[in-house]
């Protein structure tokens, strides 16, 4: 068993994700891959995405089958180096299958969530990870805690992460006291204060971004770095079809649609993503919340609070990520913070450009994090 | 959401939680307690199969056991609901109907029209439908179509728990009177739904299982039969679509149209007997609504026109099968092979 096989498994794309489906391969058996490179299609019942090459190597073999289901962890490739003899990967092929067969199951008694009582109501959250690094994702408008499940894993690895469902959101309690960004951040400020953290390198998606801006400015001790990614609060524009559409639709064939201005890929916008949120839409109170928060900060299609000068006179380290194909808020106001900020923009992404280039946004905020 | 409750205690959920939000919300009905004044009722059996248990020890007076008359009770909800409250009255069995119907067709469908729109009346009445219960010809119909041939009605048919309380919450919500359909054979299923209240718009079907190939349309119980053959046809590589209705009145007719323009081919399945039933219905839309995208005659698979049999044999038989779904979809789809 040689350590230059390296295995492409079926990922496991946030917690309840259990199974999913290779859809087809972008890569043919014998060819070579890079670190990052898009090796295979795989689809959940939540959502589409590509598995990315974590090693660099040929494709030796290629075990999943297009339109079949695979658990969580199972081999679907392997990559290795082109002097591995075959009868050494075909020994490793047959090795793999009982490996994962032995240890399946081990994390299904952790568990998924966590709820804390804060001012703000009661929030819901996620904790990964044990690191020395405390690391707080914040999702945007209409999103939760789940819109990081291709982020939460990766960078636990380089420290602890707490994912939260903002008031209104999620399974957080559904009233926002303050709909505001000064509302979001003291919610988010508190939560800090409830679970004991001191400071953290605050990561924010969108409207997250701004309240995590926000919570720079006003308390510029207790935030490590911004990351902000697809980010409110650079600019003015935002597409008031997206926020507008996302807090009238009702139905599935209202919503679909509007979803899809989300991403580079519209096919990424699966039946089960979309009944998710007509779900969480349909609950008592987020409409409401939705409406309020809409009305504070982006009513008549105009972000109302515009952070770039008062980021650029604070002295927190600030990474800007965006998806060059963003529909919700323009990449062009990744430039915003000029000098003041690393800024990456990301092709073939979209507003969710943390989903769809998972690896390269989870390696662009590790090395913030870490220097 | 990883909550998993059962069909009938997300009824009794969505009957506490707008009890708890809505103070004119009153519960009516046979044995709804079971022995109310009567020493235990705190712990009573809660309606004859349970589905309202506890809710006396929460809400008190504001349920009652009625005597056994359904003109009567089913009258007074009605005109309850005239007059400001928010009635839920359970007839038990909507085989009973025939009792109240006076009360359901002339009355609680009437007065919206005949007052100018003036007056409101959110009255709803749950009763179990169905067959399959050992339960006879006189507690096992699926009579849904004799209420949605009513304009002034709303009819509703969940098919799971999380729709069960989303849509019985909208119907305590909703201003018209509501016929809420309880498929007795579902109460003891269990799916994912949240603790919190959430009401489902009516008029919304559901697509339950995306495919190419072929339409089936269903409600209730017969819905986790159109699965069950769509499973068995996707191995003989025909995708089926299934739509779940939830609502009958209104009826979703957007997504059905829109699906068998997809598909070109409609299967409609209906536990209630073939004549003038929701099958027909939905056939006769779509062959006019529809017609250049069918690509072969729509089928209908349905109930035999007979009492629902007493014979455990019969009655099996009696509800539409997968296998019968699956022998439909092969009459739309040339040399497909039936399972």
């Amino acid at each position: 068993m040689s350590e230059r096989i390296k295995p492409i498994v079926m990922p496991k794309w946030g917690l309840s994700m259990s199974e999913g489906k290779v859809t087809g391969w972008l890569k043919r058996p014998g060819s070579k891959v890079a670190v990052g490179d898009e090796i295979v299609e795989v689809e959940t019942d939540k959502i589409a995405g590509v598995v990315e090459a974590g090693d660099a190597g040929t494709l030796r073999r290629v075990i999943g089958e297009p339109d079949t289901v695979y658990p969580v962890k199972a081999l679907i490739g392997v990559i290795a180096d082109d002097d591995v003899p075959d009868a050494e990967i075909d020994a490793y092929v047959a090795a793999y299958a009982t490996g994962a067969a032995a240890d399946g199951g081990e994390d299904e008694a952790a568990p998924r969530y966590d709820f804390v009582e804060t001012p703000a109501g009661r929030l819901r959250y996620a904790r990964r990870g044990d690191g020395p690094h405390t690391i707080i994702l914040i999702h945007g408008f209409g999103g939760d805690l789940d819109n990081w499940l291709f982020n939460i894993d990766a960078l636990a690895e380089a420290g602890t992460v707490h994912a939260l469902d903002l008031p209104g959101h999620g399974q957080s309690d559904k009233t926002v006291k303050e709909p505001g960004l000064d509302g979001l951040s003291a919610a988010l400020v508190g939560f800090m204060d409830a679970l004991g953290i001191e400071s953290a390198h605050l990561v924010g998606h969108s409207m997250g971004g701004a309240v995590a801006a926000r919570t720079a400015l006003n308390h510029p001790g207790r935030v490590r770095s911004l990351t902000l990614i697809g980010s409110a609060g650079l600019g003015e524009e935002i597409n008031s079809g997206y926020t507008e559409g996302f807090i009238a639709a009702s139905s599935r064939r209202d919503l679909k649609p509007v979803l899809e201005h989300l991403f580079h890929n519209p096919a990424t916008v699966t039946r089960q993503l979309v009944d998710d949120l007509l779900k969480y839409k349909r609950l008592d109170g987020v409409d409401d919340a939705l409406r309020a928060l809409g009305g504070a900060l982006f009513a008549g299609g105009r972000q109302s609070a515009v952070l770039a000068d008062a980021l650029k006179a604070a002295t927190t380290p600030v990474l800007v990520i965006w998806g060059e194909s963003d529909a919700v808020i323009p990449a062009a106001h990744a430039e915003a913070l000029g000098d003041r900020a690393k800024a990456e923009v990301i092709g073939e992404a979209g507003h969710m450009v943390q989903m769809e280039k998972a690896n390269r946004v989870n390696e662009l905020v590790r090395g913030h994090i870490e220097t | 959401m990883a909550r998993k409750i059962s069909y009938k205690q997300a009824i009794n959920e969505a009957l506490d939680l707008e009890m708890r939000r809505d103070p004119t919300v009153i519960l009516l009905g046979e044995d709804i307690v079971g022995g109310s004044g009567a020493p235990g009722e705190m712990d009573a059996w809660g309606g004859v199969l349970g589905v309202t248990k506890g809710l006396y020890a929460k809400h008190g007076n504001r349920l009652m056991d009625t005597p056994l008359s359904e003109s009567a009770y089913i009258g007074a909800a009605i005109g309850a609901a005239a007059c400001g409250m928010r009635p839920v009255a359970e007839l038990m069995f909507l085989d009973f109907m025939g009792v109240c119907f006076d009360q359901i067709l002339n009355q609680a469908a009437k007065f919206k029209y005949m007052f100018g729109g003036k007056a409101k009346t959110p009255v709803v009445i749950r009763a179990m439908v169905g067959a399959g219960f050992r339960a006879a010809a006189q507690h096992s119909q699926m009579l849904t179509p004799l209420f949605t041939h009513i304009p002034g009605l709303k009819v509703v048919c969940p098919s799971n728990a999380y729709d069960a309380k989303g849509l019985l919450i909208q119907s305590i919500r909703d201003d018209d009177p509501v016929i809420f359909c309880e498929h007795k054979n579902l109460y003891g299923l269990e799916t994912d739904v949240p603790a919190e209240s959430y009401a489902i718009p009516f008029g919304e079907a559901n697509v339950v299982r995306e495919g190419k190939d072929v339409t089936i349309v269903s409600y209730g119980l017969t819905v986790h039969r159109a699965l069950a053959a769509a499973e068995t046809l996707a191995r003989t590589g025909i995708q089926a679509e299934v739509i779940d209705l939830r609502t009958l009145s209104p009826i979703d007719w957007d997504t059905v149209i829109e699906s068998v323009e997809a598909t070109g081919r409609l299967v409609v399945v209906d536990e209630a007997h073939p004549r003038c039933s929701i099958a027909c219905d939905v056939a006769a839309y779509v062959a006019q609504n529809a017609f250049g995208a069918l690509k072969a005659a729509p089928q209908m698979v349905t109930a035999p026109h007979t009492p629902v049999p007493f014979s455990p044999v019969l009655e099996d038989l009696y509800i539409p099968s997968a296998d019968a779904i699956a022998a439909a979809v092969g009459k739309t789809v040339p040399h497909a092979r039936a399972a």
